[in-house]
């Protein structure tokens, strides 16, 4: 346990109503208006969180959030091994998103997959002056005659595809003939639309829905026997592996994983995926959109599930396995079974070494919900939490089935807030992505990278509790936070904690 | 099931045993693979000349470049001028991915605002955002000045940062003498280094040319002081504390212009410091006066040398100076501007750098290098190998022009080892797997990316450039001086030990030439 004195839940809100206040006045009248809706304390039983999100940043408050294109290539497209995925525009996009978000694949790189190759048109002046079209039209052209492999292409726009009237669903289509058919996917999700990634995963679902869905290209029949029992992975880009630790489990209850979406993906897979007999949704943000339109189109129904930390993957397990019959529901009882003595001894190890240390998160669309109970698993409290890019339908999620009363709730935070914020709660670790590392670990606070899983994981499934709870505890009780002060200058700090 | 509590098993160990690798290959039914044979044939055919041809045929198509775009150098350079604040003009998610980029390098923190233009702002301008950026960032962040540079959105729309800053200050978003020097950064046009250029120029510009209409242009009242630039450099950090050490050795009177050593290594020690350090803004208008300006990267000031040498100073361009001569040259140059002699130390030093070279030049004299970076590093790099004995047989820049390639060459003849020696410029990484797999080399010389090319072609890779995300720390230590060319010396000596290790270790096969002695 911290070495903290503990408040009540009616302090706790008295002191976070009152940090919100502080670090409003900050801002000129205007921007703290518009922040203002931003900024809460989640009140239980209330359906939301009761703030304002999916909404443009504020100019110059040096804001979290990325752009569409991140959402695009950097998350949903990108990872789709087979398919060669081209950043339209200057060389900068692409370059900075060149194999950092570490969406783990089998496969023989460079021949038929793709996925931590950067390809770009390198845009030049003389295209943003003469447009890009015909450039695009030479650089599929090269793709093919080097990579004859290549299942597909896409198109990921930069800012100036839009802004200079290029017409890539025209040079999409003419190639896509001239290829014999290949599938070649013409994206907009050029980095000024909308205001976050978030708009970026909604037009990189469309454009499955519009040319791959839609098309139907020479690869569009499953070469696999339907089973009564196949399901898709939606939503999850295997980072460190988060996908594999999580099919594991479901082929273990007996489920057939056709589709993985789209960590480690291939097109085959997308084309497939109509074929399932449930989606099963773990982002539910960026890629709800293709999941409600698989049901409208195709009758196919999808489930959220949790499978961060023992407790929510059990739970998903049942509810998954509810959707079929007693063989899958047998299956999900003796895996849960099956894995109880390996959660015993995680928890055994590392709870007494993490109860009660207190947690405050930022991450994207689906974290910051979903790896509460993860923690909770492990005795530790999320007393703060918000999102980059959530819409409200996140924030009800997080109200309805996650976070506890009196906590501070911060949609699309900035720097300053975030560091007010930290400076006064005082928790025992930050989770939040690499440009928040090093601004709190300077500060002293123990951090882990959450977009990234700092380089580690998986953290999905039960293999990935164990490095989970690994993580944490190494992070939390790293010796080095006792060598902060130089010895000669040491003070206590206070420490702020809800009672129990 | 393998995980377990007591040995938890990372990615790199979980996802090789037998239950995952089952799983994984039942999935393959699933992703339509090619025939494995067809996979190795097109493999075993992209190490062909015949492949190469066409490869190096490309018009259209970049693979794995090694550049960045503008603005990354311009946030660069503008942090390192004290408490400045970068702002970037344009959409937002640039600015997300330069501070990725550089705290993912540095393993720093990395502070920098965008005025977060959206779709309105791209029909009708980013005059508004420019207004409420800068009232925001000032009141939020404090910074002694705001330094604005451009995404290539901005620029297609072509928004005028002249006017917007103008039209901000007498809106109130900033006080009117509240300094905000700009700099357009197109990505569009040249690279990194061309966006250092360009934000470094800007900010000169801004102190010594009347801050854009607002005050009187200083008039240069010359001193005995003299003006360092390093340009963009991923060993920072280390470089200009060493540039900084030698200049105090020789009782040289200086200033760093963009010193961002010290923004970039802050301590540990309860305290987030957004800003340290740093060239303050009084040395950068004052700097007009000093008697020379030395730039340690050619083209990273192709615009700013000249401004400066406009305005009366005595100019002098280094690429990238690595190993004996180089550094002869950079001392020599100090001594000659500043009438100082080079101390008894130094040239201590240069006798310890040559002594080292000498005992182990050995091992790495007659070695083919390959090198790609930045184009000031690669001269740097390939200069140093040359007085090493070894020859850089590819040096390739992806924002290498005609003129790094006469210099290049310049370099090749200058010394027999660099006679099968080629530069090769606005190339790529896919054009250097070409290379290496047609024209083979020892040792390969880059940044991290360089790893996918050790992977695929078995030349060992010494990782010197930017980025390096996947090593911790080198970037503290530097790589110019005697003192610099030592640590790159024995960087490139530990790669070829280890190596030989590596291929002597077999028991009872290879391991007669398993050396306890090299």
């Amino acid at each position: 346990m911290s070495l903290a004195t503990t408040y009540s839940t009616a302090q706790i809100r008295a002191r976070n109503k009152e940090l919100i206040e502080e670090v409003l006045k900050v801002y000129p009248e205007k921007t703290a208006k518009r922040r203002a809706k931003h900024l809460n304390i989640h009140e239980a039983g209330r359906s939301d969180c009761g703030v304002k999100s999916n909404i443009k940043s504020i100019p110059g408050v040096m804001t979290i959030r990325g752009c569409a294109y991140a959402g695009s290539k950097g998350v949903v497209w990108g990872p789709i091994k087979d398919m060669v995925h081209i950043s339209h525009g200057p060389v900068g996009c692409g370059q900075y998103s060149w194999g950092s978000r570490r969406n783990y694949y089998v496969g023989t790189t460079g021949i038929d997959s793709f996925v931590t190759l950067q390809f770009t048109s390198d845009f030049q002046e003389k295209d943003i002056v003469f447009g890009g079209d015909k450039k695009l039209v030479k650089v599929m052209d090269e793709i093919q005659e080097l990579f004859p492999l290549n299942n597909g292409i896409t198109v990921q726009s930069e800012c100036p595809i839009g802004l200079i009237g290029d017409d890539i669903e025209a040079v999409s289509r003419a190639k896509s003939k001239e290829f014999g058919g290949k599938t070649i996917v013409p994206v907009r999700c050029e980095g000024f639309r909308g205001v976050s990634q978030s708009l970026g995963h909604h037009i990189a679902n469309d454009a499955v829905r519009d040319w791959i869905f839609d098309k139907g290209g020479p690869q569009g029949k499953p070469r696999f026997e339907p089973s009564p029992y196949d399901v898709a992975i939606i939503g999850d880009y295997n980072i460190g592996g988060d996908a594999w630790s999580s099919r594991i489990l479901l082929e273990e209850i007996g489920l057939r994983v056709i589709a993985q979406w789209s960590g480690d993906g291939s097109l085959a897979e997308l084309e497939a995926t109509p074929k399932a007999k449930l989606n099963i949704l773990h982002c539910y943000r960026s890629m709800n959109y293709i999941s409600r339109h698989m049901e409208e189109k195709f009758g196919i129904p999808w489930c959220e599930y949790n499978f961060f930390g023992p407790a929510k993957i059990a739970e998903s397990l049942r509810k998954i396995a509810g959707y079929f019959d007693d063989k899958i529901k047998e299956g999900a009882e003796r895996v849960i079974e099956k894995y109880q003595p390996l959660v015993n001894a995680v928890i055994a190890k590392y709870r007494p070494r993490l109860e009660g240390k207190t947690v405050m998160l930022f991450v994207g669309g689906l974290r910051p919900r979903h790896v509460i109970g993860a923690y909770e698993d492990l005795g530790m409290e999320v007393v703060g939490t918000g999102y980059e890019f959530g819409h409200n339908d996140d924030y009800q999620r997080t109200a309805q089935h996650y976070v506890k009363d009196s906590t501070l709730i911060y949609d699309d935070v900035n720097g300053y807030e975030f560091e007010r914020f930290v400076e006064k709660i005082q928790p025992d670790l930050v989770g939040s992505g690499i440009k928040e590392k090093y601004v709190f670990q300077k500060m002293g606070v123990p951090f882990r990278q959450m977009h990234s899983w700092d380089y580690s994981g998986p953290y999905h499934g039960y293999d990935g509790f164990a490095i989970f709870a690994r993580d944490m505890d190494m992070a939390v009780n790293s010796p080095i936070w006792k060598k902060l002060k130089a010895p000669w200058k040491d003070v206590p700090r206070p420490k702020l904690l809800a009672a129990e | 099931m393998a995980q377990s509590a007591d040995h938890v098993l990372d990615h790199f160990d979980l996802f090789r045993g037998p239950e995952y690798q089952q799983m994984l290959d039942n999935k393959k039914m699933f992703e339509n693979p090619r025939d494995p044979a067809e996979v190795e044939r097109i493999k075993e055919w992209t190490k062909t000349s015949e492949y190469r041809e066409k490869n190096f045929a490309r018009e259209a198509l970049t693979i794995n470049p090694a550049k960045a775009c503008q603005p990354l150098g311009a946030v660069f350079a503008s942090v390192g001028f004290q408490g400045t604040l970068p702002f970037v003009h344009g959409s937002q998610g640039c600015v997300a991915y330069y501070r990725s980029h550089l705290s993912r390098h540095f393993k720093e923190p990395s502070s920098c605002v965008s005025s977060s233009m959206t779709e309105d702002a791209a029909v009708f301008g980013g005059l508004n955002n420019m207004i409420d950026g800068l009232a925001n960032s000032y009141n939020m962040y404090k910074p002694k000045m705001i330094a604005v540079s451009t995404t290539c959105m901005a620029e297609v729309i072509g928004d005028d940062l002249n006017a917007f800053i103008k039209t901000s200050k007498e809106k109130g978003s900033v006080p009117a003498d509240f300094d905000v020097p700009f700099a357009h950064t197109p990505a569009f046009v040249g690279s990194h280094v061309t966006g250092y250029d360009n934000a470094l120029k800007g900010i000169l510009e801004h102190f010594w040319d009347g801050k854009a209409g607002t005050a009187d242009k200083l008039e240069r009242k010359p001193n005995r002081k003299i003006n360092l630039i390093g340009g963009f450099d991923g060993y920072t950090v280390g470089n200009l504390r060493e540039i900084k050490r030698i200049f105090e050795l020789m009782g040289i009177e200086y200033t760093i212009l963009a010193d961002n050593s010290d923004v970039f290594d802050t301590p540990t020690d309860g305290e987030f410091r957004m800003y340290d350090g740093g060239t303050s803004l009084e040395d950068a208008a004052s700097a007009l006066h000093a008697k020379a300006t030395i730039s340690m990267q050619q083209w990273c000031t192709e615009k700013t040398l000249p401004f400066i040498a406009d305005h009366g100073q005595e100019v002098l361009a280094f690429n990238y100076p690595v190993g004996v001569s180089a550094t002869d040259e950079f001392l020599m140059a100090l001594s000659r501007i500043s009438g100082n002699e080079i101390p008894e130390e130094l040239a201590r030093e240069r006798g310890r750098l040559v002594d080292a070279m000498a005992d182990s030049s050995a091992h790495i004299h007659g070695k083919k290098f390959a090198i790609y970076g930045d184009p000031d590093l690669c001269h740097g790099l390939a200069a140093f190998l040359l007085e090493l004995g070894a020859e850089p047989t590819h040096v390739l820049s992806t924002n290498g022009n005609k003129a790094w390639v006469e210099k290049m060459q310049a370099l090749f003849a200058s010394s027999p080892y660099g006679k099968n020696c080629h530069a090769y410029p606005g190339r790529d990484l896919w054009h250097m797997r070409s290379l290496l797999f047609t024209e083979p080399v020892d040792l390969l010389i880059g940044n991290t990316y360089g790893k996918y090319l050790e992977r695929d072609t078995g030349v060992p890779l010494i990782r010197i450039g930017f980025p390096i995300f996947d090593r911790h720390h080198h970037h503290r230590s530097p790589v110019w001086g005697y003192q610099g060319g030592m640590n790159v010396l024995v960087k490139i000596l530990d790669k070829i030990f280890d190596e030989i290790d590596k291929k002597t270790n077999v028991l009872g096969k290879t391991d007669f030439s398993f050396d306890i002695i090299r």
